[in-house]
């Protein structure tokens, strides 16, 4: 059986989808919790429309039930987790009638929901940016967590909690240490042994041992003046990032700004050096999945003119700052550093990435890798932690002057800005133009037409858009994507951040709409 | 003999519960030559490639949709079998438009009926499959030849009314692997097979193009036709197996990874297959990873270092840029420190490049400002 929350499985990863919907075919069960009936819904046996940022509620209501209706798993409750009085407390607050009120679906769905839960094992959860996005975005990862822990879907195949992650190589990029806390394999910058681990492999003194900036603090460091220099690898920030006006004011305040890309883009509009990067299939190297699954990528065309490879564009600026590094190739930095120094990657070298790949932590060059984590309810930190978590509402709703809520997200045939699938021979045939996706209901309310142009706008910006009319959308939402620079929705977007991960709440703002 | 044994071919073989006989077959290493079916999607028996001969049942079997039994006598390529599979590849391929397979005896009828094709076809070319079809594979295995004829049917017009893929009815063999592909591989439910008798045809409900169709263009039912019936509009004519090389590589989309086969010509991608039986997409792409591998090509790539001047970019070399962003970042460092530098890296690219730019960050510039989109 599935849950699948705040994920539009079949157009963001169709290939994962397939499965879904093949086990759906041999009788599994799938549970949709979203405020779009999307594609994944039609293959749904329950598709549980809540209204948009009211995740926590909904999962608190489903862990109501099943403690007071007595389903939840008490064996592994007791033996795997800790803190469950705490997390029942909380959830006692949030009977399924007061969540039906903040999640707009009825409260026997929600008790209809719970049961199915709990009359299956395993359940695999799965969540994408419907629940990270938002204000609220850890503590709606973090129940989801909850949920699981208290279903006893932890440890076991087909079970967890199974995040789909964006990007090729998000899970990479994470694991690689860009990140402002961690260095490659999640060791702590703040950890002495982990710096002096890391002072010797490079050669280097006093590694820097506070945590850096987040991406938002960075650009917010750009007007301030806090940060001079601002080096972009590979995204382009300016149609990404929430209200692109204040993205684009914090851009245009750098001082110096580095673009390291394949091709210009509204980003590398306000840098003061580009660099020309080789691109997927002009070198050697590795990707790692949502499954912690390390990939080959390899060579198989020549990069355009000058271009070269990201990671000899880095060792040449590190060669003139004073450092001659050793590895030459993407080989030698995976087999002679990265797969040294991070614990969970030991055991992967290249020699052994021919075929399907490893999965990891895979410690030792003997090991087959890991498929699934928590085994036998053994979590890293030892007993799963039950984290009990209130509701907070999205930090914009809807009101009189912007009385719909907008979410955002992506489309099946493009990808996010569309430098690359824009330059695809007939993915624009396919996909030509934004759509604001609105309800038959208001469509009809507000006489607006299918194909009528519309105009979308939120306290930060406005755009004119074509109506795309569907019951896809429940009455009193706006859905758009950001792959077309003029109707991108992040000219509307609310730069709210989650006060810990400082992710942006792409996911909910108070927009109006006029004809 | 045990619950679990067959005789296959003369010799005594195992066999799990509930398989096929030519699932069996296949695990202990004996080739049955199939074109219907679809591995991993329930059997037809349509095409009939398949016989096998069971002893002492009257007739023939499709091994693929035939459960093996205990004790069971099978033989793969008895005279009878071959026999049988000549009679069906030779009306498989008078049925539509599969010249290929004859050798040396072309005449007027046979380029009467290639011209007409050809009207359809809006093309000159050679059959865009040519080396890579599994009827021609057959015909050749068994020696099948076919008298030329003038087509058998009237065909549907090809439709070329869509970006990705091109539907050539002359060509189709109707062994609705495209149909399993769509309905029980990838779930799209977007054709069926339609109409009936000489006028069978695989369908869009309405029998719509696929444009105007649910059809998503993941191309599954490209890479399950087992003939020229569906090839992708970029490569038709442009790919020929004997010219291509395949690399391995994983997709530069989202977090799935998938494992995909780059078919590259002259140090170009020409076509994107996905890897059969690899993990963890199972020979699956979607529209993007299918067909979204072109834009490397594009005029637009950044191809030398770019330095601003009164606002406007010139081009610079590769010393001069690179000097100037470390004579400007060790001039800040002496200034404001190096916490006064940031960076963001790229999910997008490979883990090396990423684990390159935060050691320039943390050991060169001496910072922990570096970042990506890990969080959005």
């Amino acid at each position: 059986m599935f849950l699948v929350i705040g994920s539009n499985m079949t157009e963001a990863h169709p290939v994962a989808a397939t499965f879904v919907k093949n086990a759906v075919l041999r009788g599994a069960q799938l549970i949709v919790a979203d405020p779009r009936k999307h594609p994944l819904a039609d293959h749904a046996s329950l598709h549980v429309p809540i209204r948009v940022g009211s995740d926590i509620a909904f999962i608190n209501a489903l862990m109501h039930v099943l403690i007071k209706e007595d389903l939840y798993d008490k064996a592994f409750v007791n033996s795997c987790t800790v803190d469950f009085d705490k997390l029942k407390e909380k959830v006692m607050e949030y009977p399924p009638e007061r969540a039906a009120d903040i999640c707009g679906v009825s409260p026997d769905m929600i008790r209809d929901a719970a049961r199915r839960l709990a009359s299956v094992k395993p359940v695999m959860l799965c969540y994408t940016l419907g629940i990270t996005e938002h204000t609220c975005g850890r503590n709606n990862v973090l129940s989801t967590a909850n949920l699981q822990m208290l279903l006893g879907n932890m440890g076991v195949e087909c079970g967890g909690v199974n995040p789909l992650r964006g990007q090729n190589n998000v899970q990479g990029a994470c694991d690689m240490g860009a990140l402002p806390n961690v260095f490659p394999g999640y060791q702590p910058v703040t950890s002495a042994d982990a710096r002096a681990k890391f002072e010797d492999a490079w050669g280097v003194e006093n590694l820097p041992d506070k945590n850096g900036l987040m991406i938002p603090q960075m650009m917010e460091g750009l007007v301030d003046g806090k940060v001079r220099a601002f080096y972009i690898f590979g995204e382009n920030l300016a149609n990404t990032e929430p209200d692109i006006r204040k993205v684009e004011h914090e851009l245009a305040s750098a001082e110096f700004l580095v673009c390291q890309d394949i091709f210009p883009n509204e980003t590398t509009r306000f840098a003061h050096v580009v660099f020309p990067a080789a691109a997927w299939s002009e070198n050697d190297g590795t990707f790692t999945n949502s499954e912690r699954r390390v990939s080959r990528v390899r060579t198989a065309s020549k990069a355009p003119g000058q271009a070269m490879p990201n990671w000899w564009i880095f060792k040449q600026i590190a060669k003139r700052m004073g450092q001659d590094w050793a590895s030459d190739s993407a080989r030698e930095l995976w087999d002679n550093e990265i797969s040294v120094l991070a614990p969970q990657l030991c055991g992967i070298k290249y020699r052994r990435l021919e075929g399907d790949g490893l999965q990891w932590p895979c410690p030792d060059e003997d090991h087959p890798g890991t498929c699934f984590l928590h085994k036998e309810g053994q979590f890293t930190c030892g007993l799963g932690v039950f984290t009990p978590v209130e509701w907070t509402p999205p930090a914009e709703v809807p009101d009189e002057e912007y009385p719909f809520v907008l979410s955002t997200g992506r489309r099946l045939a493009h990808y996010h800005t569309r430098t690359q699938t824009g330059r695809c021979e007939g993915l624009n045939d396919i996909l030509g133009e934004e759509t604001a996706d609105i309800s038959p209901f208001d469509a009809a309310d507000m006489k607006i037409g299918h194909g009528d142009m519309i105009r979308v706008s939120s306290r930060r910006g406005e755009v004119q858009v074509k109506a795309n009319v569907t019951d896809q959308v429940p009455k009193g939402m706006v859905w758009m994507a950001f792959h077309f620079r003029d109707a991108c929705a992040n000219w509307l977007t609310n730069p709210a951040f989650d006060p810990v991960t400082l992710t942006a709440e792409y996911k909910a703002c108070a927009v109006r709409i006029e004809k | 003999m045990s619950d679990n044994m067959f005789v296959l071919n003369g010799r005594e073989v195992s066999f799990d519960p509930g398989q096929t006989i030519l699932e069996a077959a296949e695990a202990c290493g004996v080739q049955i030559p199939t074109l219907c079916h679809l591995k991993g999607t329930t059997p037809t028996g349509e095409c009939r490639i398949c016989v096998v001969e069971v002893q002492g049942a009257d007739m023939l079997v499709t091994s693929c949709s035939t459960p093996v039994e205990a004790g069971m006598q099978v033989k793969t390529e008895s005279p009878r079998v071959v026999t049988e599979r000549k009679k069906i590849l030779e009306q498989l391929l008078t049925s539509g438009n599969h010249n290929c397979a004859i050798s040396g005896s072309d005449n007027g009828n046979w380029t009467e009926f290639q011209l007409q094709v050809q009207k359809n076809d809006a093309s000159s070319e050679l059959c865009p499959v040519w080396g890579d079809c599994k009827l021609q594979e057959l015909a050749y295995q068994y020696q099948v030849k076919i008298t030329p004829s003038s087509p058998q049917r009237d065909y549907y017009p090809s439709e070329m009314a869509n970006p990705m893929i091109i539907r050539d009815f002359s060509r189709c063999i109707l062994c609705g692997r495209c149909i399993k592909a769509c309905n029980e591989v990838q779930v799209n439910r977007a054709i069926s097979m339609g109409y009936e008798g000489d006028k069978a045809k695989v369908v869009t409900p309405g029998d719509h193009p696929l444009s105007e169709s649910d059809c998503v263009f993941c191309g599954e039912c490209v890479q399950a036709c087992p003939v020229g019936a569906l090839v992708e509009k970029k490569a038709r004519h442009i790919w020929r197996p004997w010219e291509t090389e395949k690399i391995r590589t994983t997709c530069p989309y989202c977090g799935v990874g998938c494992q995909q086969l780059l078919h590259v010509k002259d140090g170009k991608i020409v076509k994107v297959t996905g890897v059969e039986d690899a993990e963890p997409n199972q020979g699956r792409l979607c529209v993007k990873g299918r067909f979204g591998y072109d834009f490397i090509y594009s005029k637009d790539r950044l191809k030398t270092p770019l330095i601003r001047e009164n606002n406007e970019f010139r081009e610079a070399s590769w010393d001069e840029a690179l000097d100037l962003v470390a004579r400007k970042f060790k001039e800040i460092i002496r200034e404001n420190g190096p916490d006064a530098i940031a960076g963001v890296s790229c999910a997008r690219s490979i883990n090396e490049d990423s684990y390159q730019m935060q050691k320039l960050f943390r050991a060169v510039i001496g910072t922990n400002n570096i970042d990506h989109c890990a969080r959005t």
